[in-house]
């Protein structure tokens, strides 16, 4: 997973620009030569995308030494730490979006670290596993066990994913801080944009993640 | 006048020295107007046309500025920081014009306690005003007028290097477009501060120290500048890189004396590094380094609130910090990227995992090193340099 670095790491920026399908719908929300803030920005895939595609003024937040580690070795400007602890230090409207993908489940307060989302970033953009996904449901309901998937693969007793929501339930926390969601979708196990018109509950049932642009 | 010949009879220093402060003076932080006054240094490289391509690289404490020379000229061994600067390496000598000036305090060629007072003839001594991290960096931005650069394309330096690195953006952000401070922090802590003044009494406890007037008395406080040098050497290592290094390992010998014999190899390895250090450190100048990184504190005129030294830089920032140092923590280091996001500047903050303590920026890194080259080539594209 993770590609071996060379020192001279200015050649891993000529590398095709291709990215995971779910980045992919992320980055195409994003206007070009803004200011993002990726908070859980893994190896820089999205974050070096932006970068060098959009001409956008990026940083970083990234939990694992590794991750950073990768990233500065990239010419990436990214630092360690998380979204729990370390929002609180950027000043407000710092950033024109914080983008906040495939994490959310895994913070200690989901609710403040999304309002701190949206005081750093005119925009936030969130994407979540949908729990309300059917085979979730499926799971639940007629296995009896805590669901385990190709994207939660993790045993319920390993995972750092502490709070799960479905897609209703995002919609009502968005509803209780009075953020507007600016856009919404869905997507398939293979992160692709599922077509479902406004139907929240479909979405909510056949969803595999949730891509969401929030703003105050 | 044969006691003031302990200075005069020193062979000329190999590299560049120059005379600064003759026309304007340097104003030092004590309130000193100071000058004229030399500061000796390397470069390595060739400045571009349009002079955008200089790196300042700032010693430590005891370093100086044969950052990349081949020959030491008075170790005989390499630069200190070989690994990192010269041809195709990370900080690439046929790419970027590389400047190293020996602080001014300092004992290899620039003006410090040890060279003559023009005002008296004799070495300075104790007279050598009080200089302080700012001071320094005040005069090598007198060099870097000098040299007719105008920005920098980096400041790169560890430990005091990194001081004088966060010094240079919180007072010329505008002449720096990328600074690494590295194993480093704002501000000396209680910890550092009582470690430096170890040594510097046990500089001053050595009869032979003369009161500092030691050149004029032709003696050398040697024993007690080697003491001060066993300290300080054991708090830039590790705990289990010292043990992995010696263990209990007895030294040439098979069996414990039941003496004060230097039995254990640490000891003897502590009393080499000790006396080597002896022949090319100047004891005063020691004192005086000391006490200007124990003066540091980069937040004190802000109340404490780092941030604001840092508020409108453009500067892009890598602060990196090593695992096992314990004199200058990721703790700290995580306190000056925080400062720096607080004030929207462009930071990256790592930490690299080793267990070599503070000297692990001098040591062969591999994560540490592809860090540096990273940042370095990433701020190089954004600068425009081929």
């Amino acid at each position: 997973m993770n590609e071996t670095l060379n020192p001279n790491s200015a050649a891993n920026v000529a590398h095709s620009d291709r990215i995971r399908v779910d980045l992919q719908l992320i980055a195409d929300m994003i206007e070009p030569g803004t200011r993002v803030l990726d908070i859980g920005c893994g190896d820089g895939e999205l974050l070096g995308y932006l970068t060098r595609t959009k001409k956008v003024d990026g940083r970083g937040l990234e939990l694992s030494n590794e991750g950073v580690r990768n990233c500065v070795a990239q010419g990436l400007p990214v630092m360690q730490g998380d979204a729990d602890r370390d929002l609180r230090d950027y000043p407000d409207g710092a950033f024109d979006y914080a983008i906040l993908s495939q994490t959310l489940q895994a913070t200690q307060r989901p609710k403040e670290v999304l309002s701190e989302l949206l005081r750093i970033g005119t925009k936030a953009i969130v994407s979540f596993p949908n729990f309300g996904h059917w085979r979730a449901r499926f799971d639940l309901m007629f296995r009896g066990r805590m669901p385990q998937n190709p994207n939660l693969p993790i045993m319920w007793y390993e995972t750092p994913n502490i709070h799960f929501c479905t897609v209703l339930d995002f919609v009502a926390l968005c509803k209780e801080m009075d953020l507007t969601i600016e856009r919404s979708m869905v997507l398939n196990e293979a992160g692709s944009k599922l077509s479902l018109g406004s139907q929240t509950r479909f979405s909510n049932f056949l969803g595999n993640q949730a891509l969401f642009m929030l703003s105050k | 006048m044969s006691t003031a010949t302990n200075t005069e009879k020193r062979p000329p220093l190999p590299g560049h020295h120059m005379v600064l402060g003759e026309t304007e003076k340097l104003r030092l932080d004590s309130g000193v107007e100071f000058g004229p006054f030399t500061l000796a240094y390397q470069t390595y490289g060739e400045l571009n046309a349009d002079k955008s391509n200089a790196i300042l690289v700032c010693h430590a404490l005891t370093g100086d500025q044969y950052v990349a020379d081949d020959f030491h000229p008075i170790t005989g061994k390499e630069g200190w920081w070989s690994e990192i600067v010269g041809p195709g390496k990370i900080i690439d000598t046929n790419k970027y014009f590389v400047i190293c000036s020996n602080v001014i305090g300092g004992c290899l060629g620039s003006t410090g306690p040890k060279e003559i007072n023009p005002a008296t003839g004799k070495p300075w001594g104790l007279d050598f005003p009080v200089i302080t991290i700012a001071d320094m960096v005040r005069a090598q931005t007198m060099l870097i007028d000098a040299l007719g650069i105008d920005m920098l394309f980096a400041v790169i330096g560890g430990s005091m290097g990194g001081m004088q690195v966060l010094e240079w953006c919180k007072s010329y952000p505008k002449r720096v477009y990328a600074a690494a401070p590295i194993a480093t922090s704002f501000r000396h802590s209680a910890q550092n501060i009582a470690f430096h003044e170890v040594g510097r009494q046990a500089v001053m406890a050595d009869p032979d120290w003369c009161g500092g007037n030691y050149l004029l008395e032709g003696k050398k406080p040697s024993r007690g500048l080697a003491v001060a040098r066993m300290t300080a050497h054991i708090t830039y290592l590790s705990q289990p890189a010292l043990h992995r290094k010696f263990g209990r390992k007895l030294q040439n010998r098979g069996a414990i004396t039941y003496s004060f014999d230097q039995d254990f190899q640490v000891e003897s390895y502590l009393r080499h590094q000790g006396k080597s250090f002896v022949d090319r450190f100047d004891a005063n100048s020691y004192l005086y380094i000391t006490r200007a990184m124990d003066y540091f504190d980069l937040s004190l005129e802000y109340d404490g609130r780092l941030a604001e030294a840092f508020q409108g830089c453009k500067t892009r920032f890598c602060v990196i910090s090593f695992s096992s140092d314990w004199c200058f923590t990721t703790a700290e280091s995580r306190i000056v990227a925080h400062a720096l996001n607080a004030a929207s500047c462009n930071v990256s903050c790592v930490e690299i995992e080793s267990d070599k303590g503070h000297d692990a920026f001098l040591l062969d890194e591999p994560d540490f090193h592809m860090v540096l080259s990273g940042f370095i080539e990433g701020a190089a594209e954004g600068r425009g340099l081929k």
